[in-house]
């Protein structure tokens, strides 16, 4: 069994004892700091990343990867308790979450999420263990131009998913691709659009972008409407749920498990895709789907069992070809890329320790999640009661300290401040800060695949539709951006955000 | 008569960064489509972006959206002095100082702030970051700057 051999490898590389410690500081921290209002799991990890860069590599990523699966879940647990979600993918657990917590049921809801999580964890796992390597072969076969066009693709796919306006979606996309590319231009030596400022060179930094535009900018929006977060619980008594609950929920837990998996393998989807559809497909398959939004545990255990999937097999595209499908892929693949790991297809073959030590490490992340979380309930609850205006002048400490210690330099301070306000803005004009910022670390790839493609084609452009893997991909970004046009579906993407904004 | 101003400011925004990638793009050469040179990719995607910004400004005259709302300056002003003020201090005067004010400066931001819980956060703030990321992860910042003799 090739299979269990390479999950060998992966326990070998990552379940050292010392692993396993920095897999559990980083889901405790994750979690810690994912709970809190306003956090959701980009800003979390782009403040914990500096923190992983005194580590060796695999541990580094195993730590990453616990901040990840604990900061969405304690996204979750904001959801359930506080009617707060911390990230697009856990909007639709408020819905039915909250109403069970009001009923008193909030353990019972905290529990289906962690199991439902766990089991999805699991699975997505095996799908990436599975799926990986066959993947990775076949894009060894790819040449410039299928990347540049799988990358259109993750793209378009990321503004159809985008909040709003599909031509600010757009505009942000190339915005952030243009931003992309500040700083030496690696074919020329030129330097582009620095302005003489020296350490504008090497570019901007994603951490940079990303701690500005979602860690400040969240911050300033959250201040303009300060309101009274009230927890409505006191005590969570009796975590585990009941034998109905269980045979509630199981079926339920099967399906976001089947439908998060197999969305968040598309780029630019990453989990919240799968979460609507889940919860959107159980409330029709559901026998009890009248009771959906008055505190139905299929509610909860069907979008929170897709999210969790999703946010795995996102990892796929991530980890075989090297290309970020969602912002917090794209953290990760800036953190390797800092540990002189380039991702790709040759990761596989090449560093198999490092490789399945990923993959076994985010199921280590999901069995801590469940061994720390549901105990832990008291300290999270506690967390969240933090007033924010006690919070936010400390998450400006660690943000400003950690843009500083990426490059040791005061620069990144002021253009995370910009950023800070720029993002600010843009949410206020109803621009989505999540398509820019996948699309800034893109940027530089694309060009870069662009010029490969044009000079192997000695400078015909018709060389992406020529090639078969190429055209498929492309012809499948232009479907998805068609699909937005469509009245039925313009009305579903409609209906999904406005209740995520309400 | 404008409808959406939401629309009007994004497309200048669009038009204004898509001009300057045009603009300053002159200076870099252009190259030919078989042999790009730094300026083909950024000039596509400057002139895709003011394509962009024009629709939206034109789409601000014919569609009615929400009104932008009001928009806070106190908070942008008071967060973003309070990291610029960091970001100067921190190398100079050290973190010891630089910490506290970025979170009194802050701290203004909200309407609910109170002097007697800030100055404790900026305290216990300031001891726990020194003791972590100073100590701990030698991340090379003074606790006292040169400017206080450290």
């Amino acid at each position: 069994m090739d299979l269990m051999n390479n999950l060998l490898i992966g326990f070998q590389a990552s379940a050292s004892p010392a692993n396993l410690l920095y897999c559990f500081i980083g889901v405790f921290l994750g979690t810690a700091i994912g709970v809190l209002p306003g956090l959701g799991p980009t800003a979390t990890i782009a403040m914990l990343l500096p923190v992983t860069f005194v580590l060796p590599p695999v541990s580094a990523l195993i730590m990453l990867a616990g901040i990840y699966y604990g900061s969405q879940y304690g996204g979750s647990t904001t959801s359930i308790l506080v009617n707060l979600p911390g990230e697009a993918a856990s909007v639709v657990t408020t819905l039915d979450g909250y109403q069970m917590a009001r009923q008193g049921r909030a353990g019972a809801a905290l529990a289906a999420s962690a199991i439902g999580s766990f089991f999805a964890g699991t699975v997505a796992t095996f799908l990436i263990a599975a799926f990986g390597p066959p993947l990775a072969n076949m894009a060894l076969k790819f040449g410039p131009a299928e990347y540049f066009s799988l990358m259109i693709l993750g793209l378009a796919a990321s503004i159809v998913l985008a909040q709003g306006s599909l031509l600010h979606a757009i505009g942000m996309v190339v915005l952030g691709l243009l931003l992309g590319l500040i700083g030496t231009d690696v074919t020329s030596g030129v330097q582009r659009y620095t302005f003489g400022i020296f350490e504008l060179a090497d570019g901007i930094g994603f951490v940079t972008v990303a701690m500005g535009m979602f860690g400040l900018g969240e911050i300033i929006r959250n201040l303009e409407n300060e309101e009274e977060r009230s927890l409505i619980i006191s005590k969570i008594t009796s975590l585990w749920p009941t034998r109905e609950d269980w045979q509630r929920m199981i079926p339920s837990i099967l399906r976001g498990t089947a439908v998060g998996s197999m969305l968040g393998i598309l780029p630019g989807s990453g989990s919240i895709l799968g979460s609507f559809a889940a919860y959107s497909i159980e409330k029709k398959v559901s026998k009890n789907g009248h009771l959906f939004g008055k505190g139905a545990i299929e509610g909860v255990a069907a979008p929170e069992s897709a999210n969790n999937a999703g946010a795995q097999t996102s990892f796929i595209p991530m980890l075989t070809l090297g290309i970020p499908s969602n912002p917090v892929s794209a953290l990760m693949v800036g953190a390797m890329i800092i540990h002189g790991i380039q991702p790709g297809p040759s990761v596989i073959t090449e560093q198999p320790a490092l490789f399945w030590g990923i993959v076994v490490s985010m199921w280590i992340g999901n069995l801590m999640l469940i061994l720390l979380n549901l105990p832990l309930i008291g300290i999270w609850v506690r967390m969240i009661m933090i007033p924010y205006q006690y919070l936010y002048p400390g998450i400006l400490v660690f943000c400003g300290i950690g843009v500083f210690s990426l490059k040791n330099a005061e620069f990144d301070i002021y253009l995370m401040g910009l950023f800070g306000i720029l993002g600010y803005i843009f949410a206020k004009l109803g621009c989505e800060a999540a398509p820019m910022l996948l699309a800034f670390i893109l940027g530089p790839l694309m060009e870069e695949y662009l010029r490969r493609a044009m000079l192997l084609s000695r400078g015909n452009p018709w060389v992406f539709v020529q090639r078969p893997i190429s055209a498929t991909l492309l012809a499948l970004a232009v479907l998805a951006l068609c699909s937005v046009l469509l009245p039925s579906f313009s009305k579903t993407r409609r209906e999904a955000f406005a209740e995520s904004s309400a | 008569m404008i409808r959406s101003d939401k629309d009007l400011w994004a497309g200048l925004i669009y038009v204004f960064f898509g001009s300057i990638a045009i603009i300053v793009g002159r200076d870099y050469p252009m190259g030919t489509a078989f042999k790009m040179g730094p300026a083909y990719f950024p000039n596509i995607l400057g002139a895709l972006l003011m394509f962009i910004g024009v629709i939206s400004v034109v789409r601000s005259f014919v569609l009615p959206a929400a009104p932008i709302g009001a928009f806070s300056l106190g908070g942008v002003a008071l967060v973003s002095v309070s990291i610029f003020v960091f970001g100067f201090l921190v190398r100079r005067a050290g973190l010891a100082i630089a910490l506290p004010l970025l979170v009194v400066i802050s701290a203004h931001g909200s309407a609910k702030f109170r002097w007697g819980p800030t100055l404790a956060i900026a305290v216990g703030l300031t001891v726990f970051c020194t003791l972590v990321f100073v100590k701990g992860l030698g991340i090379p910042l003074p606790v006292l700057g040169p400017w206080f003799g450290g």
